[in-house]
Parts: structure tokens; C-alpha cells; sequence
């Protein structure tokens, strides 16, 4: 690209116009005068963005920035907006307030909006132990199916939410599950029985004479809490040792190390972190989720 | 300023003879002198003409102007939730109302169908009439006009105003221009005010705005519109079809040479000059020089030189050389809504000949009446009701003690009516199952469910499966929303994986 050096006005013959005297490989410009209402509306942002300066925050220094007259801030603004959304969402809580947990579920409004709720809180909370899909896994109870260890209706889900399991509320459900084996109140070859028997009762294949030895230590060991049929007692927290539904695996060694070693899991109280509508909501929704009791 | 675009040189101008120049030839002769950061607009002052053309605009400026102002107020009779007003566009609850139509987001297609016959209508008439829509319709024109009859109001005709902006400052001209600016941002405020009242309710809107609790942005909105009116009818005017309106330069794809448009008949009107009385109109042509097609102009160009980008198409040097050839005695027309190919048919000493219907203007009519046909059959046929059937992805199913599996669905059901209304969920496809509803107890046929009116409802359900029904993993099943209208059917699946492999 070549720009000569000295500036030579000539006017074009086709517009009458001048250029502006230089020429880039034969190339040359004609010198035509801007809009004004162009030049104008630059010289406003021009002006504006010094305005700009003075009002917002705007230039960085070495620890701080100018922080304008107005005093705008993003952290601020967050803030602002978060309070505004909680007293935005105090209102339609406040609604679940004066409702029962029944009467919650039945509304469609009130359910919609607890399931939403119910769906925000889940995500944040409960899913890190009881799974995104809320199906929980090996010691981490399943919620959406039929089968609830401490009771399933509305008012238990609500009792086992705000006042956890094993957990530090004085009110805290609680079960212990005794380590029959590492506490050595059984031998292992009973154990070994026990096993076959609890396999028996869920009705798979077990062998018969270890189920018949270990009649006796069942209801001698077992029975208190988990019933002479084996059927559980959810208000002592004893699973039902018939149905198919197994917290700590199936097979025949994680029944075996859980009457060995008597796992308890811990589930937090959330009264002291969540408000009662919140758990209102949650309640309701845990209880539509799993087709309730 | 005017563009200068043509491709003679300046001694091929024909120096003119008459005292009037038009603005553009002003222009070029003032010389550029180049440099200078800018180049203040050349002002121009149109006369006031009578004619045909001028009656035509009149009263289209009278009808648009009037659809504008007055169609928000109109009213329209919907159930008392829903607002009253005939045209809305309802931002809050997200609904569009054009007198008997409701349009949801979820149609948002209509609107879209919309702009397109708009722009197909414009490429149609364009192709077959020239800018009939800058000249006559465009809102830029009709603001315009309109500022220029509160000018001429306050100012009087082209003389005046020319001899008053010459003038000095005395009290007369203070009034004078203080008066036109005050009649302008009165109007253009409202302008914006009408603006606003097509997104809120007019009488509500009226109220509110004026004790400061209207929305936000129906006082931001408002003041936009007050002064983009302002300055794009009172101070650019012909700026703005000039440099920022893409229409001009889109002229040149939709106009042939078989294109209505104002033209000036070159072959009956050339060589011109001043005529004196009882002179021969042998050997001359009609145009008479007497520049009144130019002082009428309001883009302050002259047609004589040929189609410009600055022409509207307005028609109004049409009535001023008409009115000139009645007083001379010539026939009417020396300018006129010709096209490119009778002027030089007539040049050539053949007749003229008119081709309207052509292959582009058959292809536009073509397109437009299927789009409109489409659309019209849209409109008539929307439905009232929406079924969408979502299933649970987390988790996909869940087995039940019994050993039966369990799908969750969530089931969305818009109601686009004004009436609360009764549907009826059915399900097909499993040999045996129950639904279930949050609340209530399974049910093994039909589930109820009220729908308020203008709402959406959405409601989680489960269908649970026993294993003897389950043949396949994945069973197709297809869920029926029934009511007192015609069925909406959905097809879902029934998953459950490896539960039936026991």
C-alpha cells in the first residue's frame, strides 16, 4: 500500500466533489462532508459516556475504582433483588400458613406451587443423599416408592423432615440397629443363619436347615423390633424384612455385614434451616411424588 | 443535504434557465468546497398544491392518523377477567387481542405470518405501482405532512416561510416559531401516548400516567416516541427516506420497467423553456420551465432529471404541472404515473403499451394469496385447547412392592377459552392399570380435571402397571383428553426397563 507523500487536491469530474488527496494503489477518496445529524449524535455519545464517568462506577484503580455519584453496584443490586424475591415469595408462602398439609395437597394452586417449591429445595438439599431422582441407593433411602421406613403419610414426612433421623434434635426418630457381630453378641456361623433366614423371608431360595436353627435366634434377637413375622414396626424404625426393598444391598454379604455391623444412616434435621411453609411444601411434596400412603 | 448521485458531468447540466433552482441543483452549484466536518441540511420549504393527488393523501392522512389515535379505545366484550380493549398487546399475561382473535405465545406464528404478507403486499404493490406506500402511507410521510400544515399553519406558504427564516428575530417570528414547535411536541407527545395505550388499558393507562403510576416503561416508551417524532417529522424529514430507510435502495430490486411511478415525459416535455402567449408549440416541448414540480416537492428534488432515490412517488409535482398545463392550455399528464418502458416507447414514435400482469407480479400475487390462504385457514381452524404429555425422565420408573411399576407423567393442559371447562384424561394401551392423581385414590378409568379459563394447568399423574401387562419394556400408550370439543390425542411410552425380567 503505497500513500504518497504529498497531498495533491484534485475534484472528481463525475460528482464535483473533492478528494482528499491521497492515493492508496490508484485508490482514492472523495472528501464528502458528514451528516450533521450524524456528527451531532456522535458528539451526544461522546458527552454521554463522560457522564457516564461521573454517575457510574467506571475506572479501575490499583485496589479500588471510582465508584460515581450514584453508587450502582452489582453486588448490591443482587442483593436488593434477592430480598425483593424473598418478600415476593413471603407472600404466596404465606398462604400455605393457614392451610393443612391435606388441604394443600388438594388445592391445585397450593399443590402447584408447593411442588415447585418442593422441586427447588429437593435439588438443593436432599438430592446430594437421596439422589437427583430422589430413588436414593445403597444407605440412602428410597422416596418415590411405596415403602417408607418411619411412615409415609403426610404428618410423618413432615416429622422425619423437620426433626431428622438419627440425628442431633431432641426430637430426632431414632433406631439402633444393634452390631450383632462387632459388638460379639452373636457368634458368626449364627449369623451365617440369620442370614438365610432374612433371605427366607423375603421369600427367595435359602438353605432350609440353616433357616431352621435360626428360627429361634430370630425371635429371640430379632423379633423385638423387627416382629415375629418379620413384617418391621415403622414406629421403632425396623424395616420389613418381607418386602423386596433393601437399604443396604440385597445379596446375601450386605445382608450378613448388616447384622454384623448394624449401619444406622443420618438424616439431618432441616426445622432449624428451613421455615415451617417451606417445609409444609416440601412435605407435600415428597408425599406426591411417591404416590403417598 | 441531498445525495448527489448521476453520472453527468457538471457542464452536461443544463444551466437553468428559469430563476428557481431546485435544492439538489443549489447544492451542487454552491460547489463543494470540501473540508468542513459536516453539511447542514438544505432546508426545504414545499408549496402548497391542489390537485388530485393532494386530495388522495389528504384523506389517507386523515384515516391512518384517525386508525391511529382512535383504535385503542375501542372496546370489546370479554369475560370479565380478561381486559376490554379490542387491540391489546398484553405484555404481563402474555397475550395478544385483536378484537374476536386471542393469540397465546405459543402462536406467536400468526404474527409472524403477519409481517410476511405485509412485506409480500409491499413487494406486490411496489412491483405493480411504484412507492405507493412512501408517498401515501409510510408513517415518516404522514408525520411529515402533518407537521408541514402545522408550518404553514403558524408560518404561511413557501414565500413566507423563506422571507420569515431570512428575517431577523423580532416578536412576530418568535411567536411564530415558538407556536410551531409547541403544536409539534404536542402532537408528537401524543403520538407516544396513543403508542403506550396499545400495550395497557387506554382508560386505565390515561389515569395512571398522569398521577406517575403508570409502568415504567410506558413513560420511557412515551418519551422515546415524543421525540423520534419530533425530530424525524420536524427537523430530518426527507433525511430519513433519504439515509436511513432501506426502502429506496430495496426500490431498485422490486421496480421493471413495466413499474408505475412518477414520471416526467421526456419525449413530449423536451427541449423545454419559457413560453410566451400565442407563441407556437411547434418544434418545443410542453415543459414550460416554470419550476413548479420542484417548489412542490418535499424531498426538494427535481423529477425532470429522472428516477431518483429521493422520490416518494407523492404524486404532488403531478397536480402542480397539471394545474400549469391547464393554464397554458397543454394537455394534462407531462408529468404523470407512467412507466420507464411507455416513455421510451413514445420516444421511439410507437405507442405506449401497459404490462401489469407479468411474471413477477403474477409470482408476488401467487405467494401472497397462498400465505394469506394459509393464514386464514390457521386462524380459523385454532384450536382451544393444548395437550402436551411430559414424561418423568428422573426417575424414568419406580417399582412398587407388589412388584407393579409406576411411570410419572406430567400433563399440560392450556385452556384457551373463556370458560372453565371439564376435560377428561383416558389412557390406552395397557391391558391393565390404574392412573393417579396427587390427593385422590387411583383410578382405573378416567381422571377428572377443571381447567380455569385462559390457563394453563399442569398435573402430575401416575400410571402404575402390573407386571402381567407388561409384555415389552416399552409400551406405547396413548393418553385422550376429552371434552365437550373435539379430542386431543398424545402418544406417550410406558418404560420399565428390566422390572418385568423377574
Amino acid at each position: 500500500m503505497t500513500d504518497s507523500d504529498m497531498t495533491t487536491p484534485e475534484t472528481d469530474e463525475h460528482t464535483g466533489v473533492r478528494t482528499t488527496g491521497h492515493e492508496w494503489d490508484g485508490i482514492k477518496e472523495l472528501d464528502n462532508p458528514l451528516p450533521r445529524w450524524w456528527l451531532w449524535i456522535f458528539y451526544a455519545t461522546i458527552a454521554f459516556s463522560v457522564g457516564y464517568w461521573v454517575l457510574m462506577p467506571a475506572w479501575p484503580g490499583v485496589t479500588d475504582y471510582t465508584h460515581g455519584l450514584l453508587h450502582k453496584s452489582d453486588r448490591a443490586q443482587v442483593a436488593e433483588d434477592l430480598a425483593a424475591l424473598q418478600k415476593q415469595r413471603g407472600a404466596q408462602a404465606s398462604r400455605l400458613t393457614t392451610a393443612s398439609l391435606e388441604q394443600i395437597e388438594k388445592d391445585p394452586a397450593l399443590q402447584a406451587y408447593s411442588l415447585q417449591v418442593g422441586e427447588s429445595i429437593f435439588r438443593d438439599n436432599c438430592a446430594p443423599c437421596h439422589g437427583s431422582s430422589g430413588t436414593g441407593g445403597k444407605g440412602y433411602p428410597n422416596l418415590r416408592d411405596d415403602i417408607w421406613l418411619w411412615g409415609g403419610s403426610l404428618e410423618d414426612i413432615q416429622r422425619t423432615i423437620t426433626h431428622g433421623v438419627r440425628s442431633t434434635d431432641p426430637d430426632t426418630r431414632t433406631s439402633a440397629m444393634p452390631a450383632f457381630g462387632r459388638d460379639q453378641m452373636l457368634k458368626a456361623d449364627q449369623i451365617n443363619d440369620l442370614t438365610e433366614y432374612v433371605v427366607a423371608l423375603s421369600h427367595r431360595g435359602a438353605d432350609a436347615a440353616a433357616v431352621q436353627r435360626a428360627t429361634g435366634l430370630f425371635q429371640a434377637n430379632c423379633a423385638a423390633c423387627h416382629g415375629p413375622t418379620g413384617t418391621g414396626n415403622p414406629q421403632l424404625g425396623a424395616p420389613n424384612l418381607t418386602d423386596n426393598d433393601w437399604l443396604y444391598g440385597s445379596d446375601r454379604a450386605s445382608i450378613r455385614d448388616q447384622i454384623w455391623s448394624g449401619h444406622g444412616g443420618v438424616m439431618p434435621a432441616w426445622g432449624a434451616r428451613f421455615d415451617a411453609n417451606t417445609i409444609k411444601a416440601l412435605a407435600v411434596y415428597i408425599h406426591v411424588k411417591s404416590g403417598g400412603q | 443535504m441531498t445525495t448527489v448521485i448521476e453520472r453527468r458531468k457538471p457542464a452536461d447540466v443544463e444551466a437553468p434557465s428559469s430563476h428557481r433552482v431546485s435544492a439538489a441543483a443549489a447544492a451542487r452549484a454552491k460547489g463543494h468546497t470540501g473540508g468542513g466536518l459536516y453539511k447542514p441540511r438544505t432546508p426545504i420549504y414545499p408549496k402548497l398544491v391542489h390537485g388530485f393527488w393532494r386530495n388522495v393523501k389528504w384523506a389517507l392522512l386523515i384515516f391512518t392518523l384517525a386508525v391511529y389515535y382512535i383504535v385503542p379505545w375501542l372496546r370489546w366484550h370479554r369475560p370479565p377477567a380478561a381486559p376490554q380493549q379490542a387491540v391489546l398487546v398484553d405484555f404481563t399475561h402474555q397475550r395478544f387481542y385483536f378484537f374476536f382473535i386471542q393469540l397465546w405465545p405459543q402462536e406467536v406464528y400468526f404474527i409472524t405470518g403477519l409481517l410476511v404478507l405485509a412485506a409480500l403486499a409491499l413487494f406486490l404493490v411496489t412491483a405493480l405501482f411504484g412507492r405507493l406506500w412512501c408517498g401515501y402511507a409510510c408513517p415518516q410521510t404522514v408525520w411529515t405532512d402533518l407537521f408541514i400544515v402545522v408550518e404553514r399553519a403558524f408560518e404561511g406558504d413557501r414565500n413566507a416561510r423563506m422571507k420569515l427564516d431570512a428575517a431577523p428575530w423580532s416578536f412576530d417570528k418568535v411567536w411564530r416559531k415558538a407556536g410551531k414547535h409547541g403544536a409539534w411536541l404536542a402532537i408528537a407527545f401524543s403520538t407516544g401516548g396513543a403508542w403506550i395505550f396499545y400495550f395497557h388499558d387506554a382508560p386505565t393507562l390515561l389515569r395512571t400516567f398522569w398521577i406517575g403510576q403508570a409502568p415504567l416503561t410506558a413513560y420511557v416508551s412515551c418519551g422515546l416516541l415524543t421525540f423520534t417524532t419530533y425530530a424525524l417529522a420536524g427537523t430530518m424529514r426527507e433525511q430519513v427516506c433519504t439515509f436511513m430507510c432501506p426502502w429506496p435502495r430495496i426500490q431498485g430490486a422490486m421496480f421493471d420497467k413495466h413499474t408505475l411511478q412518477v414520471i416526467y415525459a421526456r419525449d413530449r416535455g423536451e427541449p423545454r423553456g419559457p413560453h410566451k402567449k400565442n407563441e407556437t408549440w411547434e418544434g418545443r416541448g410542453d415543459c414550460i420551465d416554470c419550476g413548479q414540480c420542484v417548489v412542490v416537492c418535499p424531498m426538494g428534488i427535481d423529477i425532470r432529471d429522472g428516477g431518483q432515490i429521493e422520490c416518494i412517488n407523492c404524486g404532488l409535482c403531478v397536480d402542480a404541472c397539471d394545474e400549469m398545463m391547464d393554464r397554458v392550455g397543454r394537455p394534462r399528464s407531462l408529468i404523470a404515473y407512467d412507466t420507464d418502458y411507455a416513455v421510451a416507447m413514445r420516444a421511439a414514435g410507437g405507442g405506449a403499451s401497459y404490462h401489469l400482469v407479468r411474471p413477477r407480479t403474477i409470482l408476488y400475487a401467487g405467494v401472497l394469496a397462498a400465505v394469506a390462504g394459509l393464514m386464514g385457514w390457521g386462524l380459523t381452524h385454532r384450536a382451544d385447547v393444548s395437550f402436551d404429555v411430559l414424561h418423568d425422565r428422573n426417575p424414568v420408573f419406580v417399582r412398587l412392592q407388589d412388584g407393579s411399576v409406576r411411570d410419572g407423567f406430567t400433563l399440560k393442559i392450556d385452556n384457551r377459552t373463556f370458560v372453565r371447562r371439564h376435560f377428561s384424561v383416558s389412557l390406552r394401551g395397557l391391558s391393565e392399570f390404574t392412573l393417579k392423581a396427587p390427593g385422590s385414590a387411583p383410578v382405573h378409568g378416567a381422571l377428572d380435571i377443571v381447567v380455569e379459563p385462559n390457563q394453563v394447568r399442569a398435573i402430575y399423574v401416575f400410571v402404575i402397571a402390573p407386571q402381567t401387562s407388561l409384555p415389552k419394556t416399552n409400551m406405547p400408550i396413548t393418553f385422550t383428553l376429552s371434552s365437550d370439543t373435539k379430542p386431543v390425542e398424545v402418544r406417550s411410552a410406558f418404560l420399565s426397563g428390566a422390572a418385568n425380567s423377574l
